[in-house]
């Protein structure tokens, strides 16, 4: 049942994925963003990780992709024109490239597929599967040994905002 | 169960298409958009690495770059409207000078 969740939402993760790269619209590639962010928040319910999977549609599919419709109509963004002496390097040599470093990333994975787990530190959950990553125990974390982190990222997002309103102000 | 390597497969063929739409594309807003898929792929290898090694820390660091995520969007839609305003074009070619 895993399996087959992964192997259809994983496909439709691609599939839209390579659909952002075919569109020439910038509307049609940020509505295959949405597809692929949504199939990815499935994927992270398949491994247990409720609040990561709700962060995921509110925050990404949600807020983040709200914001690039709105800035794509507001510039009233059309189909991209291509210059005609612009630089195919990335063409001519980006996908062979690609294919090769894909194919050193799969080697490697299975190569070393059979490797002994190896813990890298931090808490670890040992009930049972059901309660792994769910809102409270990430909270617990997020509070207590994050905690100094977690208030950074509020400064963060504070600096962000006053960047953006000072970014995007029309200058008198 | 999803063998780990599979998700990690998947996570690289997401990245890759990241890497590919950012080299190709000319739209300055595709080719962000292609950061933030490059940025959703490193994601799934947290949580998936984060169910494997039942290691809860990979939740809270998916936490932080989607808060880094989200600040960067905020910025750099407000860096891409200013060059809109100053340049009229959100061709990359076009921007081509650091001062006009």
């Amino acid at each position: 049942m895993h399996l087959v969740l992964f192997l259809i939402f994983g496909a439709l993760c691609v599939g839209a994925a390579i659909n952002l790269l075919v569109q020439k619209h910038p509307i049609n590639s940020a509505l295959s963003l949405i597809v692929v962010m949504g199939s990815l928040a499935l994927l992270y319910l398949l491994l247990g990780a409720e609040f990561v999977a709700a962060v995921q549609v509110i925050v990404y599919a949600g807020a983040v992709m709200v914001l690039f419709v709105f800035v794509i109509m507001l510039l009233n963004a059309g189909e991209e024109e291509v210059l005609p002496h612009t630089s195919r390097v990335a063409v001519t040599l980006g996908i062979p490239g690609l294919i090769v470093g894909l194919a050193i990333g799969v080697w490697v994975i299975a190569h070393y597929a059979g490797l002994d787990r190896v813990n890298i530190g931090g808490p670890t959950v040992s009930n049972g599967t059901e309660s792994f990553g769910a809102p409270s125990f990430v909270a617990r974390l997020l509070f207590r040994d994050f905690l100094l982190p977690f208030e950074v990222t509020s400064i963060l997002i504070l600096v962000a905002i006053l960047g953006a309103v000072v970014l995007a102000r029309r200058e008198e | 169960m999803v063998p780990l390597s599979y998700y990690l497969v998947l996570s690289a063929i997401l990245f890759a298409c990241g890497v590919v739409g950012f080299l190709i594309k000319r739209n300055i807003i595709t080719i962000f958009m292609s950061i933030e898929l490059m940025l959703n792929a490193v994601n799934l290898t947290f949580v998936a690495f984060a169910a494997e090694l039942r290691a809860l820390s990979g939740h809270v660091f998916v936490f932080f770059v989607m808060v880094v995520a989200a600040a960067e969007a905020a910025v750099g839609l407000a860096i891409i409207i200013s060059v809109f305003r100053t340049r009229e074009t959100l061709n990359v070619d076009r921007v081509n000078l650091l001062k006009l």
